[in-house]
Formats: C-alpha cells, structure tokens, sequence
C-alpha cells in the first residue's frame, strides 16, 4: 500500500489548515457563499437534504485496517454510526456539522486520508480495480498510475476551475473491473508490438443525461508522456469545454461536437507545443510508489489446503460464498474474497462503524492488513490464504456481511436517492431494499445467473443505471415517483447504455415489472449458461416489452 | 484594487473601453484595438477574453507590455490556461488577471504565469490585499512539475515533491 511521506504528510496537514482557514473566512463574511462554495466542494463537503455530506477519497479505493478504524471512529464520534462507500470508492458520511468538519479533516490526516477533490469542477478521485496486484493475468498493477495521477491532479494549478467534474479511471488487466469506458479519461495499460508497456486512452465516456461510451484517443501511449499528454488533453477541455450550459459541459459533450477526430487533433496539437520535459514524472518517482504495490510478504502455502476443503463440503453457505465472491490470485494458495455490503433487504453500500472495526481486524489477521472498496459498492480482501477462507467468512457471517451475491441479482448498486440528496427526483434505497427482498432467496439468485441491477434515483445516473444489465432510473412525474428501466447496458464487457423498456412503473409495481422482466429471461434463454445480458443481446426488447406492456 | 506578491500597487495603466480615445502614457486596449499598439509612443497593454487564442498575439509580442485576461467569474478558470499557453509562448511582458476572481485563486494564478490580478471594489472589500498575500504561504509545496521560467519573480516558491523527492534521494 502506499504511505506518505513527508511531502505527502504536509501537504495535507496544510490543506487542511487552509480549509479550517477557509471556514472562518466565510463565516467572517470574506467569502460569500457563492465563493465558498467550490472551496468547500473541492474538500468534500457538500450540502445534502437534510445536512452536510462529506465524502472521504479513499485512492483507486485501497485501504488498511487502521484507515478503517478511523472511519469508524468518523462514523461514531461525528455521524450516526454509519458510512456509506459510493461507486467511486468512497465514502460517505451523511450526517456531520460544518463545524466538525476541519476536526475529521484532522482526523483523516492523521491516518493518511483526505477528502481532497472528492467533489466540485475539477480532477475527481482516480478510480481503478479492485483485484489490482491481484488478477493473475494483470499486465501491471493501475495503482501506481493511480497514486502518480492522484499526486499529478492534487490543486493543479491549471485544472482546479474546469467546466465540470474530471474523472479518470485506469484497469491494468484485459478484464476490465474499473468500468474505463464511462470516465472522462479511462486508461488501459497495455503492451505494445515492442513489449513496451503503455496506454491505450480513452476520452469522452460518461453517464448523466447524455450517456456516452467513450472513445479511443491514442491507441498507445507510453509511460513517460503520460502527464505531459493529460496535461494537453486537460487543457484543451479547460480552454473548450462548454461552459453555457452545466449539463453540456462535461468533456463527452466537447468529444462529441468535436467528433473523436477533431478533438485528437487538437490534442495533438497542443501536445506537440508544450515543453514535455518539464512536466513528465521523473523516473525515479515511478520506482518510488511502484515499490509500494509489490505484493505483501505472503507466507508460502501450497495449492490446495485440507481444512478449507473439508469446510467446502461441511458448510454449504460457504461453499455457495466461495463459488460466487473469491476471486483467483497470482500467487498460489491464495484467494482474493469480496465482503458483499448488498445483504438480503439492506441498504446497499453502508456499512456500520461495528462492521468497519470487524472488517479492520480480519484486514489486519487474514489479507495483509489490507482493503479494497469497490466500485458496485463491495469490499475485497484481496491476500486471503484458502486455510483462513472459511474462518474470515464466519467473521463476517457474525457481521451479517456473508451475502455470498456478487454479481447476482442482489448485488444492486444505488444512489442515495431521496432520503439524502438534494438532486433526487425520487427514492432509490428503497426501492434495492424491496427488489433485493424479492430475489432473496440463495437459490433462486443462482438459478438467475449474473445480472446487475443499478438504480439511479435521478437523471444524473449516480446509481449508474446506464449500465445496468437492468437500469432503473427513478424520476417525478407530476409529483408522483415513475421508475423507467432500461435494458442491455454493461459497462465493461463490451460497454453498452441500456435502452429504455417503454413508460415507467410506479413505486409499487416496479418489483413485479422486475420479475417479469427476469422471467421472461429465464423463459427465453438457451439455457442456464446463457445470461441474461447474452440472451439480451440475442433476443433484443421484444420480448420483454411484449411481457412487460402487452399483457396489461 | 490591483495587488501583485508584494500587496497593492499603483495602476499605471489606463484602461480604454469601446471606441474611448486612446490617452498618452500606458493604456491597455481591447482585443479589436491591437493594431493602434503599432506607433503608439507609450507603453501598449491589451486586454483579451478568456476565449481568445493566444496564438493569434505572437507576432504582436514585441509591442506589448501588458495583456490582461478577463475573467467573468472566479470559477470560469480558461484564464489560467490562456496564461500558462501565453507564457509557453514566451510572452515576456507583464500578464495581469482581471475580474471578480478570489484570495484563494492568487498562487494558482501566479504559477500559471499571471503577476498582478485587477479585481473590483467589492471583492477588495470583503478581501483585503493582506489576505491575499496570507493564501501564498498556505501552501508551501506543491505536486506540478514544470514550473514557469520567473515563477519565483512572480512570488512563487513552492518547489514540486516530485523534484524534491528526487533531490533528496540523491
């Protein structure tokens, strides 16, 4: 994991002090509110419903067990005992006062954490795979891309006041965990013919009002030009972006006006002119936070372990959790296990300062101290021994957190929706609670196969519905919640916006149009080997339309 | 109030607006106006919109001693881009920040290449020159690489980890 040094120590010790700073001037009435605004933005804390929300970054979603405890020390002292971890990797805690702010920026520091352009018009957190030095197919670990670019992107100068919201995500494997093709930016590390290990980039992805799956950029660019080749591409959206309309101003809108071709090109350019040498990392850097991710020291095991076959056979619950949420790692005897927050009926993403400290100690004992938050809202421990598996899921079994859903109907990503944001147009939490009661029973899950559920509870798509296998987007119609589904998105595997079904449901028929829509899968697929998303893109929307409209 | 790193300074500089009559002695003209610089006996400002394309000037450089770029609002932040492009370009004069932009903004502003900033009346009001100059030594340090050529003339003396790093490692 990475560590801060003393560069890195100051850095946030001063910004906080300049936010604490910050605080004071606005309420001395120095800084009007409109100003006040992006400064407080660009810390994290933004003005919810019913009270301040901060959102903690946690870096391409890495984290270890003492940063854990803090969370929930946050969580306890200054919330009601709860965080909420978001589809950036965050976290979220919904309930702290203004005053309280600088202290859990304090707190944060002390811990190596911030909330640091977790929000506002400017370089977002940089978001990438949660199995990172894990997938014993990846071609290099994102994460040290993802510290330089975090370090790079800090209070840039240049890009602190852009049009809109900037975020970039990198994957370092040919599957692609870290949904690339929705950012703004997403890198691919890749090998050229030469065997040289580079990007591929990608521009103009998002999700919001106008979705779009992004475009390629540069099919290979190499390590060395990767900052000063941001640097232009960033600049030439600062100097083009719209700036008229906030909903067409993020960079999609620029590529698309532009067209892939004449924004390259305008990069290009601007890449060609600027002085390369004095921006480029020095190599020395790149060793530097490289040797941060090598691998822990993990002690020797051999391949196959008696005791956690013997678990597999005795206990059925975690030969179910085993099959669906551990994951192969590079080094043998090992797994890589996702801690499911999407439990039958909860609320997806919490987590309770209790589970956080639980977590921390299983962190601490059984995966090398470390964490992984990840973007569908789970956490991975990703440096498990087979011989441990069983005894970290009966942990979490006594947590509640033993879900064995990944990936499964269950497994729903939502928004806050209604109860907390201020954007909302209509309840998203809610409605994961009363699909995932639906579709609780273990067997059930497993005869459906892979499906994804996202729920965003307005157009602003935080829930992600776009991609979701199944979409739901949640808008007020008159005054009355309508829920519109969409179909076929996927934001990896050959990256799709789903398209829409027809008109919505209301809050209480939308689980029955959900059954129908599953059933209706289950009813037309090859068989259970074919899921949902691959007998979609075989049967296209008829049938479900047919389905969900004609029968009434 | 226009202030630079030391505080407040004296404005020189007559800004013309429109079709106004040119005066003797330092005038900043507008962007349409650039061709009144050629024979001008004082010394020539002009003053562009955050949109223009600072290309357009090069080969007005060398009548120019000023170029002042507008910023309508503090979070409009193209001015910082259109500096840094002019100063790649090696605008050598003197490059001034005008509009409504904030305390919090001045290093941001100095190390993208701008040395003065021109802001109205009513921000000075609520943000005298003193907090201005407290926001340079907030933040000592900095990430970016590729600091401008006379960063530290301008009043910026953060040096980059990365290069730090590098120093003390060798």
């Amino acid at each position: 994991m990475y560590r801060y040094d003393e560069f890195d120590h100051r850095f946030v010790a001063e910004r906080t002090a300049e936010f604490r700073d910050q605080v004071k001037r606005r309420l001395a009435g120095s800084l009007s509110e409109d100003e006040f605004k992006p400064l407080r933005l660009m810390n994290g804390l933004y003005l919810q419903l019913h009270a301040y929300m901060l959102r903690v970054a946690i870096p391409y979603g890495t984290l270890g067990s003492r940063q854990m405890r803090m969370l929930a020390h946050i969580a306890e002292t200054y919330d009601r005992g709860y965080g909420h971890f978001t589809t950036r990797q965050n976290i979220q805690f919904n309930w702290p006062k203004l005053k309280d702010v600088p202290a859990i920026l304090d707190d944060l520091a002390s811990v190596e954490m911030h909330a640091i352009q977790t929000s506002g018009n400017c370089i977002r957190n940089v978001t990438s795979d949660p199995l990172s030095g894990v997938d014993p197919l990846e071609i290099e670990d994102p994460r040290i891309t993802a510290e330089l670019l975090r370090q790079w992107s800090s209070l840039h100068p240049e890009f602190t006041f852009l049009g809109r919201k900037f975020k970039i995500a990198v994957t370092g494997s040919a599957t692609d965990r870290a949904a690339i093709a929705v950012h703004d930016i997403g890198l691919a590390i890749v090998r050229n013919e030469a065997g040289e290990q580079g990007y591929r980039v990608l521009v103009g992805g998002g999700q919001g009002r106008s979705p779009f799956i992004a475009k390629e950029l540069r099919a290979f660019l190499s390590r060395e030009e990767l900052l000063p080749y941001l640097t232009a591409a960033l600049r030439v959206y600062n100097l083009h972006g719209r700036r008229d309309n906030k909903y067409k101003a993020r960079i999609k809108i620029l590529v698309h006006e532009l067209g892939i071709e004449g924004f390259a090109a305008q990069v290009e350019a601007e890449y060609a002119r600027l002085d390369a040498d004095a921006v480029r990392h020095p190599e020395e850097e790149w060793d530097r936070i490289a040797a941060y991710f090598a691998i822990p020291d993990l002690a020797p095991r051999g391949d196959a372990d008696a005791s956690f076959e013997r678990a597999l056979k005795l206990d059925p619950g975690f030969a179910d959790w085993v099959a669906r949420n551990s994951h192969a790692h590079k080094i043998t005897g090992y797994r890589a296990a996702t801690v499911s927050l999407k439990p039958v009926g909860g609320i997806p993403g919490d987590a309770t300062a209790e589970q956080m400290r639980v977590l921390a100690d299983i962190a601490e004992q059984y995966s090398a101290d470390e964490m992984r938050i990840t973007h569908e809202q789970n956490i991975v421990l990703p440096h498990v021994g087979l011989g441990d598996l069983h005894k970290v899921y009966r942990a979490l079994s006594g947590i509640g957190l033993d879900a064995p859903n990944r990936g499964l109907v269950t497994d729903i990503i939502a928004c806050p929706g209604l109860d907390y944001c201020a954007l909302a147009t209509a309840r998203s939490i809610p409605v994961a609670q009363r699909i995932s009661e639906r579709f609780g029973d273990t067997q059930r899950q497993k005869d459906i196969g892979p499906l994804s559920i996202k729920i965003s509870g307005c157009i602003n798509a935080c829930g992600h519905h776009h991609v979701g296998h199944i979409g739901i987007l949640g808008i007020d119609k008159a005054g009355v919640e309508s829920y519109q589904l969409t179909l076929g998105g996927e934001p990896a595997d050959q990256p799709a916006v789903g398209e829409r079904t027809g008109p919505g449901f209301s809050y209480e028929e939308l689980p029955d149009a959900i059954e129908t829509v599953i059933d209706t899968y289950i009813a037309h697929r090859e068989g259970p080997d074919e899921t949902f998303l691959q007998a979609y893109r075989r049967l296209g929307m008829g049938p479900f339309k047919e389905a969900l409209y004609d029968a009434a | 109030m226009l202030l630079d790193r030391t505080g407040v300074i004296d404005d020189r500089w007559s800004v013309v607006i429109a079709d106004d009559p040119t005066p003797d002695g330092p005038a900043i003209l507008p962007r349409e106006r650039l061709a009144e610089a050629t024979g001008r006996t004082g010394p020539t400002g002009l003053h562009i919109a955050n949109d223009a394309d600072p290309h357009d000037l090069v080969a007005a450089f060398d009548r120019l001693a000023l170029i002042s770029v507008g910023f309508p609002s503090f979070a409009d932040g193209r001015g910082f881009s259109v500096a840094r492009v002019l100063r790649e370009l090696d605008f050598t004069g003197r490059l001034r920040a005008t509009g409504p932009v904030i305390a919090d903004q001045f290093a941001y502003l100095l190390e993208c290449g701008f040395d003065e900033v021109a802001v109205p009346e009513s921000i000075a009001q609520r943000q005298p020159a003193e907090q201005w100059l407290e926001q340079l030594s907030r933040l000592s340090t900095t990430y970016q690489r590729g600091a401008l050529a006379g960063a530290a003339d301008r009043g910026v003396e953060r040096a980059s980890i990365l290069d730090q790093r590098r120093g003390a490692s060798r």
